[in-house]
């Protein structure tokens, strides 16, 4: 929302803000009022020592083809001489003149805005004395859009009343600073300088001053129009008034100025009378050629389906059946709340016009703006939902303006249509007033007001603030009974009533206090623990978190060559994604980690070791298309590695985590399925298992896989279900006492084929160690030429212990003979 | 006698302080001290002394082997300690060289950040509470006092699976879990990831992630939540942080607010930093609004409440002073190495 001190000193005329720190303190306080500034300016930042000047002189440079010799007039101080190549300046013309050692913020050769602006010095150009400089529009940088018509060159203020010596802010009413609010969805209200002068009002503590609109309507033509609502849910009200005789011409310079300041370009008294209501009371309206109307007849309906329509600015439309329009007895000649259109717009030929202010459907205005692709003020604003009954109000000081400004003559009658909960109401003149906008009473007490704050703000205080905003309060007793507009739809409760005080009173006239609840301290719970485990053992085993998309393109499924039947591919699908690539809740985490993976590889990183935690998406009924339940959100440790990475690095990271997180149980693990695990290497993969819990697989990525991904390294890839190694934990944690007796241990040093896999050997050790055997460990694999062909060497060591006594040889050996017996049997000696 | 033993001392103290290496001190310890070595030679010609004296040149004779013996050892330790200081020598290190790490990975910045906070907290007595990210559309907007009609519940921010379910926009609708279970006090913190329809820039990402806080009891004042996140704000940006409320907006609180803290570049001067404002945004907080304790079932008249959300990558961003919100998703390893 736009607005600027000079708009404000309107309604609060004792408003002072002068310079760059009283904009800032203004800037700042109402911040903390809750009307926050976004941006503001002053207008004549880095004017310095700038008039208004009569050119009283005009001659070629004698020297220069492209300079002029000006003689200029600037008041009591004399006549200087400026040396300017602008070509539009001509002998009586009135221009704005920097005088030597002046200031303008900006240059016309230079986009750059440096903090201090230019300075002009006195020079001499081609031998002549030049004292100052006449200026541009964009030199005293104010945009050159809010002119219409404007010459390049020299600015010419023949429009302006003033002479020479005058200061040009005051001459161009740059005295003045622009602000710009940021408005939350609460406060349509404030989306009008009315709205932000009574926020300012009672920031400040200033008297706000409103006065009331008359009009004073010295023609009258009975029935000029009949208006018929025909879209109920769209448009709640529509008033109309008709003004004859219009005279288009410029509007007086104050209306132009105030327009300027808040970046407005003034066009002609009536586009700026509406213009200015609108930026005053944030009601936007429309003026028809009233006598382009077929048959004096107004109907709000929606247009048929692919009806077309031309706007004022020329440009065709194709509509729908939502696109609510007005429309005559010929068809449309307006979109409603958006722009009117080609066929009844307003021209210098224009007699009569009609006014419209109206309530539309403020969801229906969105959409239908979003649709047809047109934004404009008018839609931006109706779709905040506005105040039905403003815009009575508005219509009316649209008319005062009229008449204000000698614009035309408004006839006294006004004709409205609203929808009430009988239907469709016509009605004219007197009979408007029982419309009055209706006034919701409230009642709060002032103590709970406190009890909500923490505040012990005195009842007569309270009183003080709500009536500054027009939320105007009696006292009875310990309570405020408080008179609510209409047009403070945001408040209905006794805490609406406690923001509003206390913004007012200050947020830092709070104390600083800590809730005094009975609550004991928190432990971490076991979920919580899990993770924490998962962090520590990923951190330590080198890798480094990443975060990827939930969502993602269905074809990651193709690169990761799923099968098409595979349950991966029943996604939970967004229905309005970003696009494509944003369109699917992940059901696995490996295409997150691999798109990470190949960043890193394209960014030549070596040795990169990646996790993330993070859920996978599961439909809670396989293959539903609209999903009626909550899916299963899965909390996934997901590692990925290139470089330094084998697949016994990462078993071994698994194995790692499954003892810190306390799990007993051995685990199981079994080569993938690999129409279910399609991107693995078929031979470099497993599935984890304790007991029937699949609880991890991870693999080697297969290397069509990781083409896909660009990559041209081994990739290993290991996804933890987090969810089930929870539910598996357990984090207490006992005693052992040290062994009292010492250990024997012996190794076994043995020639394997090549078929016979390691959990052969290890079953057999288990089955004949007894329970003397405490523990045994794979030391050292060897293949290669010194052994027999298709064997390889395996050697373990294994280590006894008793808990009652010093184990002696002979027991120890026993066992060893009926290991090694037992191997044999299975092809498997020992290494001579 | 006793010149002979005098003799003895004087001719192996000098034969001992010769020796060049520990080898020639164990021959000598033998030759002297052992079993057919000259002190026991000695103890042999003791026999041949008349009675009365044998005595004292026994005593004479023990003090000599203790002398002999101790003057060995001191030259063994002597050559030991000689040979470890070449050793020494021998070994030096250039200590110029890199260091061997532990090989530890590292937290990503988001997560850093959010046990920053979390951590403040616990300690406080909050719990940790989890939510769906797939989330009813009642639980993230209608519980939340935000009906139909909303314009908070634009398609343009919100993406949705279908009519009734959608990707949560804020983790409150974890706050309308917790409090339908109707357990009060409630003292929690919830976090998470969250979506909105923004497309990915420097400042804008469709998913990031949010915490939130809870506090339901019956005598909670705004004067509560101001405490408690200055408390958060020192913790967070040092202790020297001021804090600013400013009135704002949100649907499911009333009185609502947003809270700045001082720059704590130029600690409120105004600099680049903040855009000369001396004061940053950080999280949104306020009352529970009424409506939403209601819908949630619980008395509003009987119980009060307060409550806060924050961006965490906002917080990360800041603290971190990393100035492109897509790095927080590209992960390269260059960057994460850095937290």
């Amino acid at each position: 929302m736009k607005t600027s001190i000079k708009f404000l000193k309107r309604f609060v005329p004792k408003l002072e803000v002068n310079n760059e720190a009283e904009d800032r303190d203004f800037a700042e306080r109402i911040t903390l009022s809750g009307t926050k500034v976004e941006t503001y300016k002053r207008l004549n930042t880095n004017i310095e020592k700038v008039v208004a000047c009569r050119l009283i002189k005009v001659e070629k440079h004698k020297d220069a083809d492209k300079l002029f010799v000006c003689m200029c007039d600037i008041g009591t101080n004399g006549n200087i001489q400026i040396v300017t190549g602008a070509d539009n300046i001509y002998e009586g013309m009135m221009c704005p003149c920097v005088l030597a050692g002046g200031k303008v913020p900006a240059s016309a050769h230079d986009d750059k805005i440096p903090e201090n602006g230019y300075t002009i010095k006195k020079g001499t150009l081609r031998g002549i004395e030049s004292n100052g400089m006449l200026c541009s529009i964009q030199e005293l940088g104010v945009e050159k859009d809010l002119f219409q018509d404007l010459v390049d060159g020299i600015f010419d203020l023949k429009e302006f009343n003033c002479s020479p010596g005058d200061d040009i802010s005051k001459v161009m009413g740059l005295d003045n600073t622009f602000y710009d609010f940021e408005i939350t969805s609460n406060r349509v209200d404030c989306y009008s300088t009315l709205g932000i002068a009574r926020e300012t009002s009672a920031t400040f503590g200033l008297d706000f001053i409103k006065a009331k609109t008359i009009v004073k309507s010295n023609t009258s033509e009975k029935n000029y129009i009949d208006i018929e609502i025909k879209d109920k849910n769209k448009c709640s009200i529509y008033a109309s008034r008709l003004v004859k005789n219009i005279k288009i011409e410029k509007s007086p310079m104050w209306m132009q100025e105030l327009l300027r300041s808040v970046g407005i370009r003034p066009i002609n008294n009536i586009v700026d009378i509406t213009n200015y209501v609108m930026m005053e009371y944030g009601y936007p309206m429309h003026a028809y050629n009233y006598d382009s109307i077929k048959d004096k007849k107004i109907i709000i309906k929606c247009a048929q389906k692919n009806e077309k329509f031309t706007t004022l600015d020329d440009k065709e439309y194709q509509l729908d059946e939502d696109t609510l329009c007005i429309c005559d007895n010929n068809g449309i000649i307006g979109l409603a709340g958006i722009m009117g259109g080609e066929n009844s717009m307003i021209t210098n030929d224009t007699k009569n016009l009609l006014l419209e202010c109206a309530n539309f459907d403020g969801t229906n205005i969105r959409l239908t703006s979003k649709k047809i692709g047109i934004r404009t003020e008018a839609s931006n604003l109706f779709e905040k939902g506005l105040d039905k009954y403003l815009s009575l109000e508005a219509i009316d000081r649209a008319c005062e303006l009229i008449e204000e400004l000698n614009a035309g003559e408004v006839c006294k009658e006004k004709i409205v249509a609203y929808i009430d909960d009988k239907g469709n109401n016509q009605l004219i003149d007197e009979s408007i007033n029982k419309l009055n906008a209706p006034i919701n009473q409230i009642t709060v007490s002032a103590k709970k007001i406190n009890s909500i704050l923490g505040t012990s703000i005195e009842k007569e205080k309270m009183k003080d603030i709500l009536d500054k905003i027009e939320l105007f309060t009696k006292i009875d007793d310990d309570n405020l009974i408080i008179d609510v507009p209409s047009w403070r739809k945001d408040i209905h409760i006794d805490a609406d009533i406690a923001e509003e005080v206390i913004r007012f009173v200050g947020y830092d006239k709070i104390e600083e206090t800590y809730p005094n609840t009975n609550i004991s301290p928190e432990l971490k719970s076991k979920k919580e623990k899990t993770l924490d485990k998962a962090y520590d053992i990923a951190l330590h085993s080198g890798f480094s978190e990443a975060k990827n998309y939930s969502f993602e393109s269905k074809k990651v499924y193709d690169k990761l060559c799923f099968e098409e039947d595979a349950i991966e591919r029943d996604t939970i699908k967004i229905l309005n994604p970003l696009g494509e690539d944003f369109s699917q809740m992940r059901t696995q985490l490996i295409n997150g980690m691999m798109l990470s993976l190949s960043f890193n590889y394209r960014n030549k990183n070596k040795d990169v070791k990646l996790f993330e935690i993070a859920k996978k998406y599961v439909k809670t009924n396989p293959n539903e298309d609209i999903i009626s339940t909550l899916p299963i959100e899965t909390n996934i440790l997901s590692l990925g590695a290139y470089g330094n990475i084998d697949f016994l690095i990462m078993k071994g990271i698994i194995e790692e985590l499954l003892i810190s997180l306390g799990i007993k149980r051995k685990a199981k693990y079994i080569i993938c399925d690999h129409t279910k695990r399609p991107y693995y290497h078929q031979g470099r993969c497993a599935d984890v298992f304790i007991g029937k819990e699949l609880v991890a697989h991870f693999g080697e990525i297969n290397k069509n896989v990781s083409d896909n991904y660009d990559i041209d390294r081994r990739v290993y890839i290991s996804q933890i279900n987090i969810d089930i190694l929870e539910k598996l934990s357990n984090f207490d944690c006992y005693y052992k006492p040290i062994p009292k007796y010492p250990e024997i241990s012996r190794d076994l040093s043995l020639i394997v084929p090549f078929d016979k896999k390691v959990e052969l050997i290890e079953s057999i050790i288990e089955k004949n160690g007894s329970k003397l055997l405490e523990s045994f460990k794979l030391f050292d694999i060897y293949e290669g030429t010194q052994l027999k062909e298709g064997f390889k060497s395996i050697s373990y060591s294994l280590s006894f212990r008793s808990n009652d006594h010093t184990l002696v040889d002979e027991e120890v050996d026993t066992i060893i003979q009926k290991i090694i017996g037992d191997l044999s049997q299975n092809g498997i000696e020992l290494r001579k | 006698m006793q010149e002979k033993i005098e003799e003895l001392k004087r001719k192996a103290k000098q034969t001992i302080d010769e020796a060049k290496d520990s080898k020639t001190l164990e021959d000598l310890r033998i030759f002297l001290l052992g079993k057919k070595g000259k002190i026991t030679s000695l103890m042999q010609e003791l026999k041949d002394i008349p009675k009365e004296e044998k005595p004292a040149f026994g005593k004479l004779i023990n003090e000599a082997r203790d002398y002999i013996e101790n003057s060995i050892n001191d030259s063994l330790l002597k050559f030991k300690e000689d040979l470890y200081k070449k050793q020494q020598i021998l070994e030096a290190i250039d200590i110029g060289l890199p260091g061997k790490k532990p090989n530890f990975g590292h937290l990503h910045p988001c997560t850093k950040a959010y046990l920053e906070v979390e951590e403040i907290f616990h300690k406080m007595g909050y719990k940790v509470v989890e939510g769906p990210e797939i989330e009813y559309d009642e639980y993230n907007f209608e519980k939340l006092n935000i009906p139909k009609a909303h314009p908070a519940r634009d398609e343009q921010d919100t993406f949705y699976i279908n009519d009734k379910i959608l990707l949560r926009t804020q983790t409150s609708p974890v706050q309308a879990r917790v409090m339908e279970k109707g357990e009060i006090p409630i003292r929690i913190i919830s976090t998470g990831r969250v979506y909105r329809s923004d497309s990915v820039d420097a400042t804008h990402s469709p998913t990031f992630n949010q915490i939130e806080g809870l506090v339901i009891d019956e005598n909670i004042t705004f004067s509560d939540l101001k405490g408690t996140l200055s408390e958060l704000a020192k913790a967070l940006f040092g202790s020297d942080t001021k804090t600013r409320f400013r009135p704002h907006h949100f649907p499911f609180t009333e009185p609502s607010a947003e809270m700045d803290v001082s720059c704590f570049k130029c600690h409120g001067k105004g600099c680049k930093f903040c855009k000369k404002e001396g004061w940053i945004e950080i999280l949104g907080c306020g009352m529970v609004h009424p409506h939403v304790l209601e819908m949630c079932g619980l008395d509003k008249n009987k119980y009060k409440g307060f409550a806060f959300g924050m961006g965490v990558e906002r917080i990360a961003l800041l603290k971190y002073e990393i100035d492109d919100m897509r790095l927080l998703y590209e992960n390269d390893i260059r960057f994460l190495k850095q937290f």
